[in-house]
């Protein structure tokens, strides 16, 4: 995972809410067995409809739920693979928020007054060290929690850094190992 | 110090913080193979493979197909063959297609009786908030935290917030498990939870059956939650004990203990009434567009609402039960056990499926489908004009062959109504079993309330 220190270049707007990972990544390419290569399947049925446009941006602002239902990283993968590098919205899909910290592609909660503002703009920069996201002269804050930061800021390896922590791990097991389920023996 | 049932078993599985151990888990071939490639590239091993286990579900075949090669599908064959060649690999045991314990990876877990009160519960997909109806922290996750638990028995997650739905008074007749959700995702919205592990309590949830109890923690996320929970009781032991992986004797004085203490301050806490509920059915593109059985199709509040009308080819002032259908799915790991198809069948015996619909019912897993068969359900949705299918996924997301056809209209049991979930151009709508077995037999919508009076 690359580090991501400022994020900065054009917007994309898509400012629909409760926008659901079905829609970001349909079903049929769910059933790939590699990693990369989804951007061509970015919202794949919106993305026939007439009028539909999404320009390819570093950041894309959107609406609120951002990412609801299915728990598919594929979602991540696509916009990732589309270009983007940074999702601004008011608020996310639990799983696709943290689906995406993972892969290094910064979701962004902003009030739902500056993602529409940011959508005009057309032009932002988004600073994860400061945790700003800068556009028409102004800076709007955000929330981050500091592990999911340093992650990010430092392109950390999770399983790296927590294999490193094998020790506790360790003792956890030897604490508190108990009889089952046993999915081995069964 | 007072603790929520989630509080005791968050702090009894903290290995750093926000580093949590888990107890159990769950793979399935979609969400697996960049994790497994991910682990041979890094020369890492799987961690516990004796807390994993895994299964073929969401684009197997429902034809009966015994073994991946029979997988007409190029690329389902591929993945399924590759299930099992990564499972063979890392020592993780298998129920592969062919297998009489393969099935729904949430259905199979509480069959088999892996899944355990006070435990904590992974698997790369999003309804695993299901086990929770154990009195579990079960929690969906992607694809690169399967690979960090396969790794390392772990997982990273900062602590979500606590919420309680606490429901009053007791469901009416007819009203069923999936309606009590259905109408409470419609009450808070379908970000309501975001952010929040729920615990499901109050009066109406006690007198639940572990299958009612899975279908409401089931769809936990489609209101945005991170989890749901319901507290372990007799009712949830008695469903365990003799089970495969069941401890034996059960430990119920300990399991007693996961209870949420008096005195708790949930972060947010919302009651339902849960009397006032009718059976439900959704008329848009989220599970949280729903309308009492006996509405009508509403007015749209926002652009959201407007484009789902449109999708869904629907006009405000509609009455529910006038919605003409054309297929009618009973499956998924929201409503497919042997309960649900219970109550299905009990609906349709005797009577046909409407000339107009073309109905299927998808057992949840090989053993439902065997014990559905043992109690002669089998022969009561043939001889009603229902497909009887091998257990999966199925129509529920359309990964394999099941799948509706641009336009056509859909009373399903399972728990997403996305544009194009069930098929591209697909419209769907959630119901219960009861509701979806009488409106294949109708070809619309109707009340089960008076409809199973009409025929007593």
């Amino acid at each position: 995972m690359e580090p991501i220190q400022v994020i900065e270049g054009g917007v994309t707007a898509l400012l629909r809410d409760d926008v659901d990972t079905d829609q970001i990544m349909p079903k049929q390419f769910l059933k790939r067995v590699e990693r990369t290569g989804y951007g061509e399947f970015l919202f794949y049925d919106w993305a026939k409809e007439p009028g539909w446009e999404l320009p390819h941006n570093p950041i894309l602002a959107t609406g609120r739920n951002f990412g609801c239902g299915s728990s598919r990283e594929h979602a991540p993968w696509g916009l990732e693979d589309y270009g983007f590098k940074a999702i601004v919205a008011p608020s996310f899909g639990d799983i696709f928020y943290s689906n995406c910290t993972k892969i290094g592609l910064l979701p962004v909660v902003l009030k739902e007054e500056d993602v529409r503002a940011l959508a005009g703009a057309g032009e932002a920069a988004i600073d994860l060290e400061k945790q700003t996201v800068a556009f028409s002269g102004r800076e709007a804050g955000f929330e981050i929690d500091p592990d999911i930061k340093h992650r990010l800021l430092n392109g950390l390896d999770d399983i790296g850094v927590t294999l490193g922590n094998a020790d506790a791990i360790e003792r956890y097991e030897a604490d508190r190992e108990r009889s089952g389920p046993v999915t081995t023996a069964l | 110090m007072a603790k929520s049932l989630y509080e005791k078993i968050w702090d009894a599985h903290e290995v750093a913080p926000g580093l949590i151990y888990v107890d159990l888990h769950m793979v399935h071939e979609v969400t697996s193979p960049q994790a497994f490639d991910g682990l041979r590239l890094n020369g890492r091993r799987v961690r516990r493979p004796d807390r994993t286990l895994a299964t073929a579900d969401h684009n197997v075949p429902t034809d009966g197909s015994k073994i991946a090669a029979q997988i007409a599908d190029h690329l389902s064959r591929v993945q399924v063959e590759a299930l099992e060649r990564n499972c063979e690999e890392f020592g993780i045991p298998v129920y592969s297609i062919g297998s009489d314990r393969q099935g729904i990876v949430h259905v199979i877990g509480p069959e088999l009786g892996v899944t355990q009160p006070g435990m904590t519960v992974v698997c790369g997909d999003s309804h695993t908030a299901t086990h929770g109806a154990f009195g579990a922290l079960a929690v969906g996750i992607g694809t690169s935290e399967v690979e960090h638990v396969l790794a390392t028995q772990t997982l990273i997650q900062p602590k979500p917030r606590s919420m309680r739905v606490h429901y009053r008074s007791e469901l009416g007749y007819g009203v069923t498990p999936k309606d009590l959700i259905l109408a409470t995702i419609g009450q808070m919205g379908v970000s309501g939870g975001v952010g929040h592990v729920i615990e499901y309590a109050g009066d109406p949830i006690e007198r639940l059956s572990m299958e009612g109890r899975m279908t409401i923690c089931n769809m936990t996320i489609e209101g945005g939650g991170r989890a749901g929970m319901v507290a372990p009781d007799d009712v949830t032991f008695e469903w365990l004990e003799g089970r495969p992986a069941a401890p034996d004797p059960l430990p119920v004085d300990e399991w007693r203990s996961l209870r949420t203490d008096d005195g708790v301050e949930f972060d947010r806490e919302i009651e339902v009434d849960a009397s006032t509920i009718s059976p439900q059915v959704t008329w848009g593109t989220t599970p949280g567009m729903v309308a009492p059985v006996t509405g009508e199709v509403p007015e749209p509040r926002t652009e959201g609402e407007e484009r789902a009308l449109r999708y869904m080819d629907l006009a405000p002032g509609t009455p529910i039960r006038e919605i003409p259908l054309d297929r009618v799915f009973i499956g998924s790991c929201t409503n497919s056990r042997i309960g649900d198809l219970r109550a299905a069948a009990e609906v349709v015996k005797g009577r046909q499926v409407s000339s107009s619909i073309d109905a299927m019912v998808v057992p949840g897993s090989q053993q439902v489908k065997a014990q559905a068969e043992a109690e002669g359900l089998d022969e009561v949705f043939r001889s009603a004009g229902f497909d009887w299918r091998s257990a999966g996924c199925s129509m529920c997301l359309g990964m394999n062959p099941d799948i509706l056809s641009p336009g056509e209209r859909c009373a399903s049991t399972s728990n997403r109504n996305f544009e194009g979930r069930q098929g591209r151009g697909g419209r769907t709508h959630l119901v219960s079993p009861e509701m979806a077995a009488a409106a294949a037999v109708e070809g619309h919508f109707v009340d089960i309330r008076d409809w199973e009076r009409a025929i007593a």
